[in-house]
């Protein structure tokens, strides 16, 4: 079975241009950001890409208008990162709606933890720093596949591929339910970084370099995720 | 020296809910540290050798109790008194809380404290206890914060601690805050948060709300001792809500004692902000309609803060507390009257107090004066237009 290269892109005008040119280049799903003022569990990269968003009116609604125009030229699932603060303004069951006519697949919600508001399908976050207990508990109520969060940290590259994914990955095999996609990210940026993680994991995030590629234009993106796509393709 | 009781500790304990206010908003990295946290505060809140190592620190490091005092001429048709929290070492209230989770860090183990502070008194003392202890000590600092509390800054870096500059937003508290909640997320095995207020994911609001109870409870026994009777009003400033949510602490089962908060005008989480989720809590928070946060506004940077504790939030919606708004002119003309009739310089973020207690109708009040006015002195003058 191939391994899946997720790419995070953040809501903006130029977004549909963008998810379609990654999507050419090879990208399985598109993580669409939506902004947030103040994101926890995001680095410098992503919260500036935020802050550049906000600036340009990227509230909930225009995003949701942008996931609908990514959801007209490009096949491969969509899915929503979106803060709970979002959430909680917008209305949960409102916003899993909305999102879902617009043409997500799944949500995902970094700031919710995986006992908090059991009711709201999402895709579940795990972390090194996760219990057994906790990892259990997200496996068995994921939507679809399991974010494996490689490091301890906020978004962004590093220099090299965290230490910690592999003992997680080999945790969340044992404990989670049989086929369970596992997909790791955080800390992903080189196409060595890729190959790598997609060794250990079912799926690779990558994000902030993808935004950072991204302010080059959509032709770089493109050949950016197609590198990541022959170095993931080439992992055992 | 009275212990933080365990019956004070608030209706939130297990859950970290307050009507509905409150929870854990914070990336998955963080609740195993949040659960080691709260483990550990249980059991040092059940161990009498926690309880006589903290209250030995508050009496012979701290300096507690800390008087209360009558104002002669500030207010004559009235009887003012004055929690003197700016009479505690670092001066101010936030010595109490440092000091509380500085043992527990220690008792969890960890080597390194970060901290956020918006006037720099939160960080002053945390600084302070760091040094006392021996522990790493990492400060994040808005910029613009850094320009109007520059003897803070200075004092913290004699003291050791690394200031580390935020830059990014509004550089005030809030970007602070958030920066140290990212370094805590980074750091998590080795480090504790030693958050300022009672702000923050669960149990943070109710730590700091047990370590600063002493304000109420002293305040309490003493202005029984000095007037035989209960004040019908305390009053107390509302930027996260630390100072006030103590001194309320010792009144909340007193029905017949009024209890005001007052925020500064431009930052009034509980006057006009809305339902919203900020640094891993849902409170109050100065919102827009689709959860982003807005920019508050004061010539406090210890008010200037656009969320408050979710207790707050609770006791606001219950009317227990009634929250009121002062301006930043009539903070310092309150700063300048107590400087000249009772020769106490406040902090400006008391000051807003002081003001609400000016036209309040009771005439027996007790006012939580949460810190000293050194550190304001360069941003009062100015904005006094008599700068030398």
């Amino acid at each position: 079975m191939s391994k899946k290269l997720v790419i995070f892109l953040m809501s903006g005008r130029e977004t549909p241009e963008l998810a379609a040119a990654a999507a050419q280049g090879g990208a399985d799903l598109i993580e669409l950001g939506f902004p947030f003022s103040d994101p926890l569990a995001d680095g410098p990269v992503i919260r500036r890409a935020a802050e550049r968003a906000l600036s340009e009116g990227m509230r909930t609604k225009a995003c949701l208008e942008c996931l609908a125009e990514i959801r007209g030229r490009v096949q491969v699932p969509l899915v929503p990162f979106v803060y709970s603060a979002l959430l909680e303004a917008y209305g949960h069951e409102r916003f899993v709606a909305d999102a879902a006519s617009a043409g997500a697949s799944a949500i995902l919600v970094p700031d919710l933890p995986v006992d908090s508001h059991p009711e709201l399908r999402r895709i579940q976050l795990v972390a090194p720093t996760s219990t057994d207990e906790r990892i259990r508990l997200a496996a068995e109520t994921t939507d679809g596949w399991l974010y494996l969060v490689t490091l301890t940290g906020t978004t962004g590259a590093r220099a090299e591929l965290s230490s910690a994914l592999a003992g997680l990955a080999e945790r969340a095999r044992r404990l989670a339910p049989p086929e369970l996609p596992l997909y790791a990210g955080f800390g992903i940026s080189t196409p060595e970084q890729a190959r790598a993680a997609a060794e250990i994991a079912d799926g690779v995030i990558v994000g902030s370099r993808a935004i950072e590629v991204a302010e080059d234009g959509p032709e770089q993106l493109r050949r950016y995720v197609s590198s990541l796509r022959t170095a993931i393709d080439a992992a055992r | 020296m009275p212990s933080p009781s365990a019956k004070k500790i608030s209706p939130a304990e297990g859950r970290g809910l307050y009507g509905g206010y409150g929870g854990r908003y914070v990336p998955e990295t963080l609740i195993p540290a949040l659960e080691e946290l709260e483990t550990g505060w249980r059991a040092a809140l059940a161990d009498l050798d926690f309880i006589s190592e903290l209250n030995e620190l508050l009496a012979n490091y701290g300096g507690r109790p800390t008087p209360l005092t009558l104002t002669e001429r500030f207010c004559p048709e009235k009887r003012i008194y004055l929690k003197r929290e700016d009479l505690l070492h670092t001066g101010a209230h936030k010595l109490n809380n440092a000091l509380g989770q500085i043992v527990l860090a220690r008792r969890l183990g960890k080597k390194r404290i970060v901290a956020e502070t918006g006037a720099g008194q939160h960080g002053v003392a945390t600084a302070t206890v760091c040094a006392r202890f021996g522990l790493d000590c990492v400060v994040y600092m808005g910029v613009e914060d850094m320009r109007r509390q520059r003897p803070n800054v200075e004092r913290m870096q004699l003291l050791g601690a690394e200031v580390r500059p935020v830059d990014i937003g509004t550089q005030t508290l809030k970007e602070a805050t958030s920066e140290a909640i990212r370094d805590w997320i980074t750091n998590v095995e080795t480090t504790h948060y030693l958050i300022g207020s009672c702000v923050g994911p669960h149990p943070y609001p109710e730590i700091v709300r047990v370590l600063q109870s002493v304000i109420g409870r002293e305040s309490r026994e003493q202005i029984l001792e000095r007037e035989g009777r209960l004040p019908e009003a305390v009053i107390a400033c509302v930027g996260g809500g630390s100072n006030s949510i103590g001194m309320f602490a010792g009144f909340l089962d007193d029905a017949e004692v009024k209890l005001y908060g007052v925020e500064a005008a431009g930052a009034a989480s509980l006057g006009s902000g809305r339902v919203a989720i900020l640094h891993g809590a849902r409170s109050l928070v100065l919102a827009d309609e689709d959860g982003q946060i807005a920019d508050a506004h004061s010539i406090s940077a210890g008010l200037d803060y656009p969320g408050v504790g979710p207790e707050h939030a609770a006791l606001r919606d219950s009317g227990r507390v009634k929250y009121l708004p002062c301006t930043d002119d009539e903070a310092l003309a309150a700063f300048e009257r107590l400087t000249k009739t009772e020769g106490i310089i406040p902090a400006l973020e008391s000051s807003h107090a002081l003001a609400r207690a000016l036209d309040a109708d009771e005439s027996l009040i007790v006012v939580c004066l949460s810190g000293r006015g050194d550190k304001d002195l360069d941003e009062a003058l100015a904005q006094l237009g008599r700068q030398a």
